[in-house]
C-alpha cells in the first residue's frame, strides 16, 4: 500500500501540514517496499485560484492509495481525489508525519 | 452622474449611508440606489418598493464533451484559474473557478468545450416614487461575484439616462469586486469609523482608489469613539471630511429596526446635507 501525508518536511519526524491544497510536501510511503519518496509543493503558494485540485492531480500521479491529512480537502479537490479512487483520512493536521502513519494503523483516523 | 460608496473595512456603514443618502435625494429628484455588495446585498432591508422586474443572470462555463476530445491537454495549459484539469482519460472543469473568459474554449483543437450558460445570480429591479432601486444577489456556493457586478452595471447602464444620479453601495475591501464597483464611478465615498481599525482599512481603500485616479470624500462614520488619526490622515494626505456621523446608541436602535435615519435624527439629517452640497459643488466642478 502506497501512503501520502501531507506535510511541512521530507522527514519522518516533519510535522504534518494540516492544509491539504496548500501542502508544503508529499510524504509517500510505499509499505512493501519500505522506501520514502517526498515531493516539493511549494510553488503550489503561487496559485491564487484553485489549489486545491491542482494539488490533488498532482496527488494522483503518485498512484497512491490512501491519503492522510489535516482538515481535509474541499468539494473541487474532492470530485479529482474521488477520480483517482483515494481514501482519505483526516484529523492528522497537529501530529508528525511518523505519529499520524501510526495513529492511521491503530484505525485512530477519521475517514473523510 | 455615479457615485460609489465604498469603505475598505466592512461595517462601515456603506449601506446605512447608501440607503439613507438616496431616500434623501429622492426627495427632490430621480435617483438610482444599486447594491453592488451581491455577496450580502442588504440594501433592500431598508428599501421598500414595487418589484417591476426580476431576471437571472447567468456566466458562460464550458462543458466538456468527450466524443472528440484528443487528450492534448491544451485546456489545461492555457486555464489561469486551475477550473479545467486533465485527470487520465477525462477533461473535469470546476465551475465556480472558471473566470469565463473563453481560452479553453477557442483554443481547443476539436471544439470539445463549448461555453454554456450557467446561473450565477439574481438581479431584481424595485420602484418607490423617485427612487429606483436595483440589487444583484449571486446564489449560494458562487464563488465570483466581479461577472454579476458587472452584468448589473450594464442593466443599469441599459435602462437608465446617464443624467440621473446613481449611488452604488460598493462590497467592502479592496479587492477585485470592489475594481468592478468603483471603476465607472465618478465619486467615491470611503466610509469609516475613526478607530485603528478603520483608519487601517481606510488606508487601503486610499490607495486603491488613487490608483484608479479617483476623485473621492470620507465620511466618519460613529463620530466621537477612537481617536483623532483618521482625521490628521485625512488633512495630512488633502482628502476632504465631508461628514462625521456622530455615534448615538438612537441610531443603532432605529437601523436595527430597519427603519431610515435621517427622518427621525436631525444630526443625520445635517450631515446628509453636508455630502449632497459636497456632491453639488463638484458636480458643477466635473460640467465646467
Amino acid at each position: 500500500m502506497k501512503i501520502l501525508l501531507t506535510a511541512k518536511g521530507t522527514e519522518w519526524d516533519s510535522k504534518m501540514d494540516p492544509r491539504f491544497g496548500r501542502t508544503e510536501f508529499f510524504f509517500i510511503y510505499d509499505e512493501e517496499t519500505e522506501k520514502i519518496e517526498t515531493y516539493d509543493n511549494r510553488a503550489i503558494a503561487n496559485e491564487a485560484h484553485g489549489a486545491g485540485p491542482k494539488t490533488a492531480q498532482k496527488m494522483s500521479e503518485f498512484g497512491v492509495e490512501v491519503l492522510i491529512t489535516g482538515n481535509g480537502p474541499g468539494g473541487n479537490a474532492g470530485r479529482v481525489l474521488a477520480q483517482a479512487n483515494l481514501q482519505i483520512f483526516i484529523g492528522a493536521g497537529e501530529m508528525t508525519v511518523k505519529t499520524a502513519y501510526e495513529a492511521y494503523k491503530q484505525g485512530e483516523l477519521k475517514t473523510a | 452622474m455615479k457615485i460609489a460608496i465604498a469603505s475598505g473595512k466592512g461595517g462601515t456603514g456603506k449601506t446605512t449611508l447608501a440607503t439613507n443618502l438616496a431616500s434623501f435625494l429622492a426627495e427632490t429628484e430621480k435617483i438610482i440606489l444599486v447594491d453592488l455588495d451581491v455577496e450580502e446585498p442588504n440594501s433592500g432591508l431598508f428599501i421598500s418598493g414595487e418589484n417591476i422586474h426580476e431576471e437571472d443572470k447567468f456566466k458562460m462555463i464550458p462543458e466538456w464533451k468527450k466524443d472528440e476530445c484528443i487528450l492534448c491537454g491544451n485546456c489545461q495549459k492555457v486555464c489561469n484559474f486551475n477550473a479545467v484539469m486533465k485527470l487520465g482519460e477525462m477533461i473535469m472543469v470546476f465551475p465556480e473557478l472558471c473566470h469565463g473568459c473563453y481560452a479553453c474554449s477557442e483554443l481547443c483543437p476539436t471544439k470539445s468545450l463549448p461555453m454554456k450558460p450557467k446561473k450565477m445570480g439574481e438581479l431584481k429591479h424595485f420602484k418607490s416614487g423617485n427612487l429606483v432601486f436595483i440589487e444583484s444577489k449571486l446564489i449560494i456556493g458562487e464563488e465570483q461575484a466581479v461577472p454579476l457586478i458587472k452584468q448589473t452595471l450594464n442593466y443599469v447602464d441599459r435602462n437608465f439616462p446617464k443624467r440621473t444620479i446613481e449611488i452604488f453601495d460598493a462590497p467592502p475591501g479592496t479587492s477585485c469586486p470592489v475594481i468592478e464597483a468603483t471603476k465607472d464611478a465618478d465619486l467615491i465615498l470611503l466610509v469609516t469609523e475613526p478607530t485603528p481599525f478603520g483608519l487601517h482599512d481606510l488606508k487601503l481603500a486610499v490607495e486603491t482608489m488613487k490608483e484608479l485616479k479617483k476623485e473621492m470624500g470620507v465620511i466618519i462614520n460613529r463620530f466621537g469613539i477612537g481617536d483623532a488619526n483618521v482625521e490628521r490622515y485625512c488633512e495630512k494626505n488633502n482628502i476632504p471630511i465631508i461628514a462625521k456621523i456622530p455615534n448615538m446608541r438612537k441610531i443603532a436602535e432605529i437601523y436595527s429596526e430597519g427603519n431610515l435615519l435621517y427622518k427621525k435624527i436631525p444630526e443625520v439629517k445635517t450631515q446628509l446635507e453636508d455630502i449632497i452640497a459636497f456632491i453639488s459643488k463638484f458636480q458643477q466642478e466635473v460640467t465646467l
